[in-house]
C-alpha cells in the first residue's frame, strides 16, 4: 500500500516535471507570465512529490520490505538501519531517484528565491533545469523503477522484475535480501556519494542560467553570472568534498595503500571539477573586464555535459572499472540525452555567437588576463588528457580490437607537469595587474618568496637525496605558499599600521572586507596542501612485504612491525573477521598497536581488506594483512606502506571548505552593491538569502 | 621517475636482502622476495579484473600469477622478459603504462598536440587583444577573431567528442 503511494508520487512528479517544461516554454515564447508562474509552482511540487517517493523507498529499505526488488537487492537483515538508509544510493534504481530528487531540490530552492531583475531569465531556466530533472525522473519511472517487484511465472526458471503484474505471474517475496556490496558498507557511504551527487546536480543551476541567458539574449550582460556565482561555488565545493571523501574512502577500504588510482570513475568526477574550476575563474574575467563571455559559455556547457557523462559512465559501467558494479540497459537513453544537451547548447551558443560582444584591451602580454587565459587553457588541456585516457581503451578496442589499459603512469606523466604549471600560476597570477604587469615590479614582489623557497626546497631536497624529482614539486609548493602568505602579510601590515589594530583583529577585518579575495587565497592554500599529499604519494611512498611468524618483525625504513598473533571472530553485518595483532616500532621504540584486518562477507563471498594505520602530520604507516597460514594461524604476510604527507589531502579538504564558506558568504557590502543591477523603478531591494 | 624510484627501492632492498640471504642460505643463490615480485607486478594489471594492478589484486588468479613471477625471477628472468611474457600471454591490457608504438601511441600524442595547439591559439588571441593605441577601430578585427576562435573551439570539441 505504502509502496503504491511512493510509485504514484513518482508518476505525479514525472507528469509535473514534464508539465513545467512545456508550460514555461509556452509562457516564455508567448510572454505570458501566468504560464511561467504555473511552471514555477509545478517544479516546486515536483520536488515535493519526489520527496514522498524517496521517503517511501527509505521506509521500505529500513523496514526491509522485500516485496520490492530494489530492497531485496541492496538491503538485508544483517545491515544496520544506518546502512539501510544509505542503501537508497547504493544501487542503480535508488541512486538515480536520489539524483533526480537532489536536482529537483536545487531547482525548487532557486524557484523559491526572490526573482528581481533576473525574472526575464526564469522561463528558460525552468525549461532547462526541469528538462534534465524530468529526464532523470523518466529514467526512474520507465527504465530503473525502484518500486518494481519480483514476480514468478509458474514453470519459468528466472524471476521477473516489473512494476505491474505480468500475466499469470505470482508475486515473489524472497526470504532475505542480498544486501549492499561489502565495499559500500562503510561509514564513508554517508559522505562521498551524497556530496558528489550534490556537486553534480548543483551545476544544473549555472548551466540553466547560462542557457536561459543565451535564449533570451541576456547573455551580453553578466546578470546570469552574478546570480549563479554562489550556486556555482556551492556545487563546486560539494564536488571537491565528494572527490576528497572518495579518496579517503578508497584509502580506508580498497586496501592498495593509495587514495587516487586514476580509475575511470574517479576520472569521471575529476573532469567536471576541472572545467568547473576553470569556469569559476573565467567568470571573474567577465565580471571585472567584460571579457571571455563566449568562453564562459563553452566552459559551463562542457562542465555540465561532463557531469552527465560522469553519471553515464558510473551508472552504465561502459568503461569497465572497479566501481561499475551495475550494468544495465540505461546506456542508449543516457547517450542520447547527453548528445542532445551538448549539441543543443552548443548550437544555441553558435546561434548567439555575435551577440556576445567582448571588449579586448591589453597593454601587455604580461597581464592578469593572459595568466587567466593560460590557466583556463591548462585546465581544459588536463581535462582533455584525462578524458582521452579514460575513453582510449574503448577507442582502441573499437579500432584495432586490442584491449589496453591506461593506468596511472600515463596520467602522472601527462597531467603531472600541467598540474605543476597550474600551481605555479596559482602563486603568481594573483599578483599580476589587469591590463599590464611591469615585470620589474613583479620580480621585486616575488624575490623574497623565491629565495626562501629555494633555500627550503634545497635543504629538504638534500635530506631526501634519493628522490631528486621531488625537488621541483617541493620548491613549487613552498614558493606558492609563501607568495600567498606574503599577500596576507601585505594586507595585515597595512591595517596594523594605519588602524593600529592587533594582528587578529586586523586578520578578521581584512578577510571580512575582501571575502572573495581572501577566501580565494585560503582555497589556494588548501590546494597547496592537497598538492603536498600528491607529492608525498608520487615521490616518497615506500613499501615492503614479508611473511612473519609470531614474534618476528618486518622492517621498512626506520619502522619495524612485530607480528603478535592472529584471531578469527564473527563480526557484524554477516562478516567473518580475521584480525592480526601487531606492534609498530619506530627507531626501536614501540609506538602503537595496529590491527590490520581481513573481513570476509560470507553471503557475497567477498573479502574486504582493512588497514591498520599509524597516522601523523608527516605521514601514515599503513599496514595490510595480505595473507596467512590457514592452519594454526601462526604465520601471516603483511604489506607495509609509508605514505608521507598523505594527511595533508584531508586537511586541505577541510581548509578548502572553510575558504569557500568565506568566499561565498553573502556580505552586507555585496547586498548593497547588487542594487546597481536592479532596473530603475524596482521596489526596495530585499536581501535574498538564496542568492 | 617511477622506474628510478623502484630502482632505488630495489637497490636498498637488494642490499638488505643480500645480508639476510647470505646469513640464511650460506652464500647460495639469491631468492626473490615479496618486494621483488611486487616490483614487477606493479607494472602489470590483473588480466581478468577490471582496472586492478597485479601487485594489489586479491583474487586467487592473481596470487597464482604472482607466484609465477616469483618462479620466473628465481629462474633468472629479467623484469622486462617477464612483462613481455605477460603481454604475449594475456595481451596489451596487462600493461599499466600503455605502449608508445602503433595505434596506442595516439593516447600519448594527442594530449601533447592539444596543448601545443592550445598554446598557439592562446598566443594569437593575446596578440590580437593587445591594443597599444586604444582607438583602433575594432569591428572587423573582432569578427575575424571570433570566427577563428570558433573554428578552434569547434575543432577541440570535435576531438573531445
Amino acid at each position: 500500500m505504502l509502496n503504491d503511494i511512493g510509485l504514484i508520487a513518482l508518476f505525479i512528479a514525472f507528469a509535473l516535471g514534464a508539465y513545467s517544461v512545456f508550460s514555461s516554454l509556452y509562457g516564455g515564447m508567448k510572454g505570458i507570465r501566468k504560464w511561467v508562474e504555473s511552471a514555477r509552482n509545478a517544479s516546486v511540487l515536483t520536488f515535493v512529490f519526489l520527496t514522498i517517493s524517496v521517503f517511501v523507498l527509505v521506509y521500505a529499505l529500513v523496514n526491509l520490505d522485500l516485496s520490492l526488488a530494489y530492497v531485496a537487492d541492496v538491503s538485508s537483515t544483517a545491515m544496520s538501519p544506518f546502512l539501510r538508509i544509505t542503501a537508497l544510493w547504493g544501487g542503480q534504481q535508488g541512486s538515480i531517484l536520489f539524483w533526480a530528487w537532489l536536482m529537483a531540490g536545487f531547482v525548487a530552492v532557486v524557484m523559491l528565491r526572490k526573482w528581481e531583475s533576473d525574472r526575464v531569465l526564469m522561463p528558460y531556466f525552468i525549461v532547462t533545469a526541469m528538462l534534465t530533472t524530468t529526464f532523470f525522473i523518466g529514467v526512474t519511472v520507465i527504465i530503473t523503477n525502484p518500486f518494481a517487484r519480483l514476480w514468478h511465472v509458474p514453470g519459468a526458471s528466472e524471476l521477473i522484475t516489473a512494476v505491474f503484474q505480468p500475466s499469470n505471474a505470482m508475486p515473489y517475496i524472497p526470504e532475505e535480501g542480498s544486501g549492499l556490496n561489502p565495499l559500500l558498507r562503510h561509514f564513508g557511504m554517508i559522505g562521498h556519494p551524497p556530496t558528489t551527487y550534490l556537486g553534480f546536480t548543483g551545476f544544473v543551476i549555472p548551466f540553466a542560467f547560462a542557457i536561459s541567458a543565451l535564449v533570451t539574449g541576456q547573455s551580453q550582460g553578466d546578470d546570469w553570472i552574478r546570480t549563479s556565482r554562489r550556486w556555482t561555488l556551492v556545487a563546486w565545493i560539494f564536488l571537491s568534498i565528494g572527490l576528497i571523501l572518495g579518496g579517503r574512502w578508497a584509502y580506508d577500504v580498497l586496501g592498495w595503500g593509495g587514495f587516487w588510482g586514476w580509475d575511470p570513475i574517479e576520472n569521471a568526477m575529476l573532469m567536471p571539477w576541472l572545467t568547473g574550476t576553470a569556469f569559476l575563474h573565467s567568470v571573474m574575467m567577465t565580471e571585472k573586464r567584460g571579457m571571455l563571455k563566449k568562453w564562459n559559455m563553452v566552459l559551463i556547457i562542457l562542465t555540465y555535459s561532463l557531469v552527465l557523462f560522469g553519471t553515464f559512465i558510473t551508472r552504465t559501467g561502459i568503461v569497465s572499472s572497479v566501481h561499475a558494479f551495475s550494468k544495465t540497459a540505461l546506456g542508449p537513453a543516457f547517450f542520447v540525452f547527453i548528445g542532445f544537451t551538448f549539441v543543443g547548447s552548443l548550437s544555441l551558443l553558435i546561434w548567439r555567437w555575435n551577440t556576445l560582444k567582448t571588449e579586448h584591451e591589453l597593454e601587455s602580454i604580461v597581464s592578469r588576463e593572459s595568466a587567466f587565459l593560460l590557466q583556463n587553457l591548462i585546465f581544459v588541456a588536463i581535462t582533455f588528457a584525462v578524458f582521452w585516457g579514460t575513453v582510449f581503451p574503448l577507442i582502441s578496442e573499437l579500432v584495432t580490437g586490442t584491449k589496453i589499459t591506461v593506468g596511472p603512469p600515463y596520467y602522472q606523466k601527462v597531467t603531472g607537469p600541467l598540474f605543476g604549471v597550474i600551481v605555479l600560476l596559482m602563486g603568481i597570477a594573483p599578483l599580476f595587474a589587469w591590463r599590464k604587469q611591469a615585470i620589474r615590479k613583479l620580480g621585486k614582489s616575488l624575490l623574497i618568496p623565491f629565495v626562501i623557497s629555494l633555500i627550503i626546497a634545497a635543504l629538504w631536497g638534500y635530506a631526501h637525496r634519493t628522490h631528486p624529482g621531488s625537488f621541483a614539486g617541493l620548491w613549487l609548493t613552498t614558493f606558492v605558499l609563501l607568495t600567498i602568505v606574503m599577500e596576507f602579510w601585505k594586507g595585515l601590515r597595512a591595517r596594523i599600521k594605519s588602524k593600529q589594530e592587533t594582528l587578529w583583529v586586523a586578520f578578521g577585518k581584512l578577510v571580512a572586507r575582501n571575502r572573495r579575495r581572501y577566501g580565494g587565497y585560503i582555497i589556494h592554500m588548501a590546494v597547496i596542501m592537497i598538492a603536498l599529499g600528491f607529492i608525498g604519494d608520487t615521490f616518497f611512498k615506500e613499501e615492503t612485504q614479508g611473511s612473519l611468524s609470531v614474534g618476528e618483525t618486518l622492517t621498512l625504513n626506520n619502522y619495524e612491525l612485530r607480528f603478535n598473533g592472529l584471531e578469527i571472530y564473527p563480526g557484524s553485518d554477516g562478516r567473518e573477521v580475521l584480525e592480526a595483532s601487531t606492534t609498530l616500532f619506530k627507531d626501536g621504540e614501540a609506538i602503537q598497536d595496529l590491527s590490520p584486518r581481513r573481513d570476509f562477507f560470507v553471503v557475497q563471498q567477498q573479502p574486504v581488506t582493512i588497514p591498520g594505520v599509524y597516522s601523523t602530520a608527516a605521514g601514515d604507516v599503513y599496514v595490510l594483512l595480505v595473507g596467512w597460514e590457514e592452519i594454526g594461524l601462526t604465520s601471516s604476510t603483511f604489506k607495509i606502506y609509508i605514505n608521507p604527507l598523505v594527511n595533508w589531502v584531508w586537511i586541505g579538504g577541510i581548509v578548502m571548505m572553510f575558504g569557500t564558506l568565506i568566499a561565498a558568504w553573502p556580505s552586507q557590502k555585496n547586498l548593497r552593491s547588487r542594487s546597481y543591477v536592479l532596473k530603475p523603478g524596482t521596489p526596495q531591494l530585499q536581501p535574498n538569502a538564496g542568492d | 621517475m617511477m622506474r628510478k624510484l623502484i630502482l632505488s627501492i630495489l637497490t636498498i632492498l637488494a642490499s638488505l636482502m643480500a645480508v639476510v640471504v647470505v646469513q640464511a642460505q650460506d652464500g647460495g643463490p639469491i631468492l626473490p622476495n615479496d618486494d621483488d615480485v611486487n616490483a614487477v607486478a606493479k607494472q602489470l594489471y590483473c588480466p581478468v579484473c577490471p582496472n586492478t594492478p597485479l601487485d594489489v589484486c586479491e583474487t586467487q588468479a592473481c596470487q597464482d600469477w604472482r607466484a609465477q613471477i616469483r618462479e620466473q625471477l628465481t629462474a633468472g628472468w629479467t623484469d622486462q622478459e617477464i612483462i613481455d611474457y605477460f603481454v604475449v600471454q594475456y595481451g596489451e591490457r596487462v600493461l599499466a603504462e600503455p605502449n608508445r608504438r602503433g595505434f596506442t601511441s595516439f593516447v600519448w600524442l594527442l594530449p601533447i598536440v592539444a596543448v601545443a595547439l592550445g598554446m598557439i591559439v592562446l598566443w594569437q588571441i593575446l596578440k590580437s587583444w593587445r591594443t597599444p593605441q586604444p582607438q583602433v577601430p575594432t569591428p572587423s578585427v573582432e569578427k575575424s577573431i571570433s570566427s577563428e576562435v570558433l573554428a578552434k573551439i569547434e575543432e577541440e570539441l570535435h576531438q573531445l567528442d
